[in-house]
C-alpha cells in the first residue's frame, strides 16, 4: 500500500516526480505528496485519504481542482490518474461527507459558481465496479439533467455544455403538433420536436435528447406560440450555454426520483403538469439574464496597432492601379487569430497589442 | 443595481413615455398595387381607385385622400360615385355591392361604409342571373340600375339596399317590345329577320351598358353584348327605339346632348347612331374602323366628347390591328385630324375624361384624360398643343424601375432643397403646365414643420429625391448614373423617336419601365450629407461614386480608382458578375448631382454598407469582402482591409455561381431520389447498408427527411411519404468562425471619440462584420490648411470580436452625455450643440441578437440587451431616433428605433437599454417590407407595402404626418366651403391623435409583396435544405437570407 504513497512532510528536498497534495476536510488540511508517474489504485488512494485524516469510519467523497479551477470529482482509477497527472504543481483535493457532497456540485466554474443550482449528481456508489467513466482526457461534463425535483416525471430539463468543447450541438428541430389535455378533453396544439440528431453530436452523444421529443422552453423561455424560426434563433443566441425543457418521446426512461426525493413535486402532479405552465428554477426565470451574464464568454478585444496599414502608393488618378500587396506572414497570423479567438489567446501578439479576458463587468 | 432599477415601474417614467411614443400607420405612399377599378366623380372632382386585395383609395387636391377597406378581400370591379354626393358604390368580384360615404366627423371627413348588398335572384336560378355587369346611379340619387349577365336589369334602392322587384326590365319584355315595334312585315324584311334570328341564339346574353339619357333622367339606355341597344323609358315601361348593330357591343357612349350614340365593338369598329323619336330602329349615321382594314382588337370603351370650336374628341382604348400592335396597351385620342395613340408599358385598367362638370352646360370640352394603368396613373392635358402629360402630385409609381435600397434624409436646409427642386425643375420641362385638374376637397393638414427628403434607389441605376415631407410623396429629382458608365444600350437613342408617317400614331407615355438594361448598375446604398450637398451611392457591381451637387450643366471626367480588397490573397476567384466598365473621357452631366470620383471594388460584389464624412471629406464602403477609406478631396485611396475568412470560399464566388450550384445541386438531389426509388425496388432486401462510406449510424437513428444517398436504402414508399411532406427542419448549432459570409460588412461609422486614450480624441472608423467583429481605425486628418498636401492616415486600434458571432448591424458613440455624437458639419452650422469631449465615451454595438454598451478607449462591456435569447427576435434595423414630447415643447430623448425580424418596432432607451414600447407593424411574412424599412431621424419611418407602396408609419407623438381634409358635396360645397384651412386646422388639432390611433389600429397590417427573385431563392434554399439534410445546413440557409436581406438595409445606424 504505501509502495508508491509516502507520507511527505516537507517537499523542501523538490522530486520532479514528486505531486504535492494538499488535501482539506471540513477546515484542516493534510499535505503529502504522490508520484506523478506511478499513482497507483484509486482505492488505495482512498484509503491514504481517508486514513490520513483520520475519518475512516465516515463514508466521504473525493474532489480535486482542476486546472480550470473546475471541482471534479475523484471516484475511480481513470479520473485519479487524471488528476495526478494534470496537478500543476499542486494537487488540491477536497474532501466531503457524502452525505453533504449531495447537495454540493462538481462541473465545469463550479469552484468559482457555487451559487449555481444546477448539480451534477455523482453516480452511484463509488465501489461500482462497472461504472466506467468515459475518456480520461475529458473530465468535463457535456450535459446534465437539472432541476428534477421540480419538473414533472414527464419533463426533462438538459443542459448542453458547449463550453470548451468543440462538437457541435447537432440537431434539428421541426414543427409538429402535440397533444394537451384540456378541460374540455384532448386538444391538438403546435408543438416544436426535435427532428433529428447529428451523429457524433453534443446532442446524440449525451443520450438525454431524442427524435421526437418535444422542446418546451429553451432557458427557462417556454416556446409555446413562437415560431420555428425564433425558437431556432433563440437556440442558437443561447448555444453557449443551452438549457432545453422537453417531453421525451419516449417515456420510460424518466428519471427514477429516489425515496429522498423532495415529495412537493410527487407523483401525483403528472397528469396536469403537461398543461400548467413548468415550474422554474429561480436560477432560470426570470431574472435570468443576471445568471446568464454570467456564463458568456467575455467578447475579444485586441487593443493596439495589431497590423500598420502601409499606406497605399499614391495611385494614378484614372488608371487601375492595384493595391499593394499586404505583408504576408503577419496577416495569416491575423486570419489564424480570427479562425479561433479562443487559440488566440495563447498565440504571441505582436508588440503592444494589450488582451483583455476577463469577465464583462455588468451593472 | 440592475435589480434595483428593474424593481417595479416608475410611475413618471411610464407618463412620459406616454408622452414620447405612440404608434400610428399613418398614409400609405405611392401608387396602389394591383389596382382594378376607377371612379370619378365630376361633380366632387374626387378620384378613386380599387384594387384587387379590396382596397378603395380616393384622391382629390394634393393632401386630400382617403383609404378604406372592404371587409373581404375581393377585387373591386367596378366603383362609382353617386352623382352629386360624397357617396360611392363599388362592387366586388364575389358580386357584392358597397355603399361608402365621406361623414364628416370632427371637422374632418372620414371614408366609411354604410352597407353591403348581394343581388339574390329566385330560388334555383342559375348564379349568372343575378352577376352583376354593370352599374348604374341614377342622377335621382336613390336608384341602383344594375345590369347582369342574364340581360336583366334590377333595380335596388338606395341607400338600404332594397330591390324593386317591380321595376326589373327584364331581358324578355325587352324582347318582346323590340319585336311588336316592327313594323308588321312592312317596310323591311332584312333588318325585321334579325331579331328573330337573333333570339334562337339568345340575343340578349349579357348587358354591356347602361346609360342615363344626359338630360332626361325617364331614359335609359341598355346595350346587350350581342349588339342590341334599346333606349328604355321608365316611366312608361317600354322601348322607345333600338339599334342593332352587326357586331359584338363593348361599350356605348351617349353625347352630351342625347342626340347621338356611340356604340364601339369588339371587332375594333365605332359607330354613332342617330337618337329620334321617329324611327324606332333607325340605321347607323357612321360606321368607322379607325385602325383597319386588318383585323383588330376590341374597342373596349369610347367618348364622344364636344367642343366649343366643333369639332369632337374621340378617345377610345384599344381597336389597334391585331397582329401587329395586339400587345399593345393604347388609348387613342383624335380630334382635328390630330390622332395619337398613347402607348402603356402596362396594361390600362380604365380611364376616364375630365369634362366640363355642369351638367347644363352645351359643351363637353374635355380637359384631360386620366388613364390608370396597372403600373400607374397618366394624366394627359387634352388642351394644350402636342397633349403632354402632366405630373402627379401623388400616386407616384415608386416601382418605375424596382426599388432596390431606400435612404430618408430629415430637416433639409433651405437652399439645399431649392437646389434639388431647380435641378429637377429642368428635368420636368416635358410635363404640362396645366394645374392638377383633380382637385376636390380641402386639405386640412398644417404645413409640414420641416422638408424631408427620402431617396430611393433603383435597379436601373437612378436615385429619385422624394418630397416626404408631407401626405404627398412627390418627386423632386432624378439622379441616373449609367451616364457613368458604358451600358449596351446608349442613353442618347430614344426609342420614342416616330416618324412623321409612322401608322398607328404611337406615343409611349408613363414612366413605368420594369426593364433594366444591366443589373448591375443597381443602386445598393445611398448616403447623402444634407449639409454639403455631396452624396454617396454604391452599387451592385461594387460601384462607389461620389457626386456632387452643381446648378450648372457640366462636362468632365470622373476619376477612377480600384479599391483591391482581396489584398493579393492567394487561391480567391472571383466567379461573379464583371465589374462595370467607365466611359472613358468627359461626360456631360445635367444640371443637379455630379460624380466626380468613381470607385470600384475588386472584386466587384456587391456593396453591403457606406458611410461618407463630409467634413473630413472621406468616404468609406464595404462589401461581403472587406472594407476600405478613400479621401475624395485628395482623390486617393487611404486604405482597405480585408475581413474575408480563408475558408470562406462561398464569398469568393459571387452571387451568380451561387445560383448556379443551387440549381445544380437541386437537380442532383431530384436525381438521387429518382435513382434511389428505382435503386430501392431492386434492392429492397439488401437492408440498410448505404451506398457510400455513410453507413457509421445505425439506420434507425436516422431522421425524416428525405436525405439524398441515404434515401436509398429505404423503402420507396417511405421515399414517397416523406417527399411528400418533409418537413420543414432548422439546424441547432452555434455560429463559428468557419460559417460562410462571416467577412460581410454590415456597417460603417465614423465618429470623433477617444479611440486610444482618454485625453486625445480622435477621427475614428468603425467597421461591423457578418461574423460579429468590429474593427476600428484611428485616422490622421490633415487640418485644413494643409488637406491637400498631407495624406489622410490610418491605422487599427481595436478589432472586437463578439463571442455570440451574430452579425454587426449598428455601430454608434455616446458622449459625455449619452447623446449620439452629431452629424458631421452639423455642428459647424450651429445646428446642434457641440458634443461633450469631457466626459468618458461610451460605444454601443447592436448584433442582429443583442445590444451592448462598452466603455472607451478602454474597451470593456459594461451593459446589455439580449434580444433574441429572450425573445427569439432578431434586429433588422436600427436607428437613432430623437422624440420629442407631445407636451412639453422642448423636451425631447435620444433612443434607439428598432425593427425585428418579426416585424415589430421597439424603442430601446439610450444608453441603459431599457425596452421602452413594443408594437408589431408589419407582417413577419413580409420579408422584403422588412427588409425595405428606413427609419428617419424623428421617429418615422416607411416600409414597402408592396412593389410600388410605402407606408409611412410614426412612434412619436410629436411627428405625425397624415392626411386631414374635408370634402362637402356639391350643395353644401358653394356655401360652407372654408376659404382656407388655418382656421378650424388649430381647434381640430387636439383631436388628431385619437382619431388617427384608431385609424392606425382598423388598417390590416401590409400585403406581402411579391418579390419573385427573393422568394425564389428562398424557397429554392428551403427545398434544398430540406432534401439534402446535412448540406444544405442551416449556415447555408442563414447566410443566403442574409445575402437576400442586405440587398436593402442602409447601412446600419445613422
Amino acid at each position: 500500500m504505501n509502495r508508491s504513497f509516502h507520507k511527505s512532510q516537507t517537499l523542501r528536498f523538490y522530486d520532479c516526480s514528486a505531486v504535492e497534495v494538499k488535501s482539506k476536510f471540513g477546515a484542516e488540511f493534510r499535505r503529502f505528496s504522490l508520484d506523478r508517474h506511478k499513482p497507483g489504485k484509486f482505492e488505495d488512494f482512498y484509503k491514504l485519504v481517508v486514513h490520513t485524516h483520520h475519518i475512516s469510519n465516515t463514508d466521504v467523497t473525493i474532489g480535486y481542482a482542476d486546472v480550470h479551477g473546475d471541482l471534479l470529482p475523484i471516484n475511480n482509477d481513470d479520473n485519479f490518474c487524471k488528476a495526478v497527472s494534470s496537478a500543476n504543481p499542486l494537487l488540491r483535493v477536497f474532501i466531503q461527507k457524502r452525505e453533504e457532497a449531495e447537495h454540493s456540485s462538481f462541473g465545469a466554474g463550479s469552484l468559482s459558481r457555487r451559487r449555481k443550482a444546477l448539480a451534477l449528481r455523482e453516480d452511484g456508489p463509488r465501489r461500482r465496479a462497472h461504472l466506467h467513466i468515459g475518456l480520461p482526457h475529458d473530465f468535463r461534463p457535456v450535459s446534465s439533467i437539472i432541476d428534477v425535483d421540480i419538473l414533472p416525471e414527464t419533463h426533462r430539463r438538459v443542459r448542453l455544455y458547449r463550453h470548451g468543447c468543440q462538437k457541435p450541438l447537432g440537431f434539428y428541430i421541426r414543427d409538429g403538433t402535440s397533444v394537451r389535455v384540456a378541460p374540455q378533453g384532448l386538444e391538438k396544439v403546435p408543438g416544436i420536436f426535435i427532428s433529428r440528431m447529428v451523429p457524433g453530436g453534443l446532442a446524440e452523444s449525451t443520450g438525454l435528447l431524442a427524435v421526437d421529443d418535444e422542446v418546451l422552453e429553451v432557458n427557462g423561455i417556454e416556446v409555446a406560440g413562437k415560431t420555428l424560426d425564433q425558437v431556432t434563433d433563440m437556440m442558437i443566441a443561447n448555444s453557449h450555454n443551452l438549457i432545453v425543457t422537453v417531453k421525451p418521446a419516449n417515456q420510460r426512461n424518466n428519471v427514477v426520483r429516489g425515496s429522498r426525493a423532495s415529495g412537493s413535486s410527487g407523483r401525483s402532479s403528472d397528469s396536469a403538469a403537461s398543461r400548467h405552465s413548468l415550474p422554474a428554477t429561480p436560477a432560470l426565470l426570470p431574472l435570468q439574464p443576471d445568471d446568464a451574464d454570467s456564463d458568456d464568454e467575455p467578447d475579444v478585444v485586441l487593443e493596439g496597432v495589431l497590423e500598420p496599414p502601409r499606406p497605399a502608393p499614391r495611385p494614378p488618378v484614372n488608371g487601375a492601379g492595384p493595391a499593394s500587396a499586404r505583408d504576408g506572414p503577419a496577416h495569416r497570423l491575423l486570419s489564424s487569430l480570427r479562425a479561433d479567438p479562443r487559440h488566440s489567446l495563447a498565440l504571441p501578439l505582436p508588440p503592444g497589442a494589450v488582451e483583455e479576458h476577463g469577465p464583462a463587468v455588468t451593472l | 443595481m440592475r435589480r434595483f432599477l428593474r424593481s417595479g415601474h416608475d410611475p413618471a417614467r411610464e407618463r412620459l413615455k406616454r408622452d414620447l411614443f405612440q404608434f400610428n400607420k399613418t398614409v400609405e405612399h405611392g401608387f396602389p398595387h394591383q389596382p382594378s377599378a376607377l371612379g370619378y366623380s365630376q361633380s366632387l372632382r374626387i378620384l378613386a381607385i380599387g384594387t384587387r386585395s379590396g382596397a378603395v383609395k380616393l384622391y382629390g387636391a394634393p393632401g386630400v385622400e382617403f383609404m378604406g377597406l372592404h371587409r373581404e378581400t375581393n377585387a373591386v370591379v367596378q366603383i362609382h360615385f353617386l352623382p352629386g354626393q360624397c357617396q360611392l358604390v363599388t362592387l366586388l368580384d364575389d358580386n357584392s355591392l358597397h355603399l361608402w360615404s365621406l361623414k364628416v366627423k370632427g371637422g374632418v371627413s372620414e371614408l366609411q361604409e354604410d352597407g353591403s348588398f348581394t343581388l339574390r335572384g329566385p330560388p334555383g336560378a342559375a348564379p349568372s342571373a343575378t352577376q352583376i355587369t354593370v352599374v348604374l346611379p341614377h342622377s335621382s340619387r336613390e336608384l341602383l340600375y344594375l345590369g347582369t349577365e342574364s340581360g336583366n336589369v334590377f333595380v335596388v334602392q338606395l341607400p338600404a339596399f332594397r330591390t324593386l322587384e317591380d321595376r326589373t326590365i327584364s331581358s324578355d319584355a325587352v324582347l318582346q317590345q323590340v319585336e311588336s315595334s316592327q313594323p308588321g312585315g312592312g317596310q323591311s324584311r332584312a333588318v325585321c329577320r334579325l331579331p328573330e334570328e337573333a333570339r334562337q341564339r339568345r340575343v340578349f346574353e349579357m348587358v354591356e351598358a347602361l346609360q342615363e339619357h344626359p338630360r332626361n333622367p325617364d331614359q335609359v339606355l341598355i346595350g346587350y353584348s350581342r349588339g342590341l341597344i334599346v333606349i328604355w323609358d321608365l316611366r312608361a315601361s317600354r322601348v322607345l327605339c333600338h339599334f342593332l348593330s352587326s357586331q359584338q357591343l363593348e361599350s356605348v357612349c351617349w353625347q352630351r346632348d342625347g342626340h347621338v350614340i356611340v356604340s364601339c365593338h369588339s371587332d375594333g369598329s365605332y359607330c354613332q347612331w342617330p337618337v329620334s323619336g321617329d324611327a324606332p330602329q333607325p340605321e347607323p349615321l357612321r360606321s368607322c374602323m379607325p385602325y383597319g382594314p386588318f383585323p383588330c382588337k376590341a374597342i373596349t370603351k369610347i367618348f364622344w366628347l364636344t367642343t366649343k370650336q366643333g369639332l369632337p374628341f374621340t378617345i377610345f382604348q384599344g381597336g389597334m390591328p391585331r397582329a401587329s400592335y395586339g400587345d399593345r396597351h393604347c388609348i387613342s385620342v383624335i380630334h382635328d385630324g390630330q390622332q395619337t395613340a398613347f402607348d402603356f408599358t402596362s396594361r390600362v385598367i380604365d380611364f376616364t375624361v375630365l369634362t366640363e362638370a355642369d351638367p347644363a352646360a352645351a359643351f363637353d370640352d374635355p380637359c384631360a384624360l386620366v388613364v390608370l394603368a396597372e403600373e400607374e396613373l397618366v394624366v394627359i392635358d387634352l388642351q394644350a398643343a402636342g397633349w403632354p402629360p402632366v405630373q402627379p402630385p401623388y400616386l407616384a409609381s415608386l416601382h418605375c424601375s424596382a426599388i432596390t435600397c431606400s435612404h430618408h434624409v430629415s430637416n433639409i436646409p433651405l437652399k439645399l432643397w431649392e437646389r434639388i427642386v431647380a435641378a429637377g425643375s429642368q428635368q420636368h420641362t416635358h410635363f404640362s403646365t396645366m394645374e392638377w385638374p383633380i382637385d376636390g376637397g380641402t386639405s386640412l393638414a398644417p404645413a409640414p414643420p420641416q422638408r424631408d427628403l427620402l431617396l430611393t434607389g433603383h435597379e436601373d441605376g437612378t436615385v429619385r429625391f422624394w418630397d416626404a415631407s408631407g401626405v404627398c410623396l412627390r418627386l423632386l429629382y432624378k439622379l441616373s448614373t449609367v451616364r457613368v458608365f458604358l451600358t449596351d444600350t446608349d442613353p442618347s437613342d430614344s426609342l420614342n423617336v416616330q416618324g412623321e408617317d409612322e401608322w398607328p400614331p404611337l406615343r409611349k407615355v408613363g414612366s413605368f419601365d420594369p426593364y433594366s438594361d444591366d443589373p448591375r448598375l443597381g443602386i445598393q446604398k445611398i448616403f447623402l450629407c444634407k449639409y454639403s450637398g455631396y452624396l454617396a451611392v454604391a452599387g451592385t457591381a461594387g460601384q462607389v461614386l461620389v457626386l456632387e451637387l452643381n446648378d450648372e450643366e457640366a462636362e468632365h471626367s470622373v476619376a477612377q480608382v480600384e479599391a483591391d480588397l482581396l489584398q493579393d490573397q492567394e487561391g480567391y476567384r472571383w466567379k461573379g458578375h464583371e465589374r462595370l466598365c467607365a466611359r472613358p473621357g468627359p461626360v456631360r452631366f445635367e444640371p443637379g448631382f455630379q460624380p466626380f470620383v468613381l470607385v470600384q471594388c475588386q472584386p466587384p460584389a456587391v456593396v453591403t454598407s457606406l458611410a461618407l464624412h463630409s467634413e473630413w471629406r472621406l468616404v468609406a464602403f464595404g462589401t461581403s469582402h472587406g472594407f476600405g477609406l478613400f479621401d475624395h478631396q485628395q482623390r486617393r485611396q487611404v486604405f482597405v482591409k480585408c475581413t474575408l475568412h480563408p475558408s470562406d470560399q462561398l464569398a469568393l464566388e459571387g452571387p451568380l455561381s451561387r445560383v448556379k450550384s443551387l440549381k445544380k445541386s437541386l437537380r442532383q438531389s431530384f436525381r438521387r431520389i429518382r435513382r434511389s426509388r428505382v435503386s430501392s425496388r431492386k434492392r429492397r432486401p439488401a437492408g440498410p447498408s448505404g451506398e457510400n462510406g455513410e453507413a457509421g449510424a445505425p439506420a434507425q437513428a436516422r431522421p425524416r427527411p428525405l436525405q439524398g444517398q441515404e434515401g436509398a436504402a429505404r423503402p420507396e414508399r417511405a421515399g414517397v411519404q416523406s417527399m411528400e411532406l418533409a418537413p420543414v427542419q432548422r439546424r441547432i448549432e452555434a455560429r463559428s468562425a468557419e460559417d460562410s459570409f462571416t467577412g460581410f460588412v454590415r456597417t460603417l461609422y465614423f465618429a470623433d471619440t477617444y479611440l486610444r486614450d482618454s485625453s486625445r480624441h480622435c477621427p475614428s472608423l468603425w467597421a461591423g462584420t457578418n461574423g460579429g467583429t468590429v474593427y476600428a481605425f484611428a485616422l490622421r486628418v490633415p487640418p485644413a490648411e494643409r488637406r491637400m498636401d498631407e495624406p489622410v492616415r490610418a491605422e487599427q486600434a481595436k478589432e472586437i470580436q463578439l463571442m455570440h458571432r451574430a452579425p454587426v448591424v449598428g455601430i454608434l458613440v455616446l458622449d459625455g452625455h449619452n447623446v449620439p455624437l452629431p452629424e458631421p458639419l452639423e455642428v459647424a452650422h450651429d445646428l446642434s450643440k457641440s458634443p461633450d469631449m469631457q466626459g468618458g465615451h461610451q460605444l454601443l454595438v447592436v448584433s442582429e441578437e443583442q445590444f451592448k454598451v462598452f466603455t472607451l478607449p478602454k474597451v470593456s462591456a459594461k451593459l446589455k440587451l439580449k434580444l433574441t435569447a429572450l425573445e427569439g427576435s432578431r434586429v433588422r434595423r436600427v436607428s437613432v431616433a430623437h422624440f420629442g414630447s407631445c407636451r412639453a415643447e422642448d423636451y425631447g430623448e435620444h433612443h434607439l428605433a428598432v425593427l425585428t425580424n418579426l416585424g415589430d418596432v421597439q424603442v430601446v432607451s439610450l444608453p441603459l437599454l431599457k425596452p421602452q414600447v413594443r408594437y408589431s407593424c408589419i407582417r413577419r411574412e413580409d420579408v422584403s417590407g422588412i427588409a425595405s424599412c428606413v427609419f428617419t431621424k424623428y421617429g418615422q419611418g416607411f416600409y414597402l407595402i408592396s412593389p410600388s407602396e410605402f407606408e409611412r408609419f410614426s412612434l412619436s407623438t410629436k411627428w405625425l404626418v397624415e392626411p386631414r381634409c374635408l370634402v362637402d358635396s356639391a350643395e353644401t360645397k358653394s356655401h360652407s366651403r372654408p376659404r382656407n384651412g388655418s382656421g378650424p386646422e388649430k381647434a381640430l388639432d387636439r383631436t388628431r391623435n385619437s382619431g388617427s390611433q384608431s385609424d392606425g389600429e382598423e388598417r390590416r397590417p401590409g400585403r406581402v409583396m411579391e418579390h419573385a427573385l427573393l422568394n425564389d431563392e428562398r424557397v429554392l434554399k428551403e427545398i434544398q435544405s430540406t432534401l439534402e439534410g446535412d448540406r444544405g445546413s442551416y449556415g447555408d440557409w442563414r447566410s443566403q437570407r442574409v445575402a437576400v436581406g442586405y440587398s436593402l438595409s442602409n447601412g446600419g445606424a445613422e
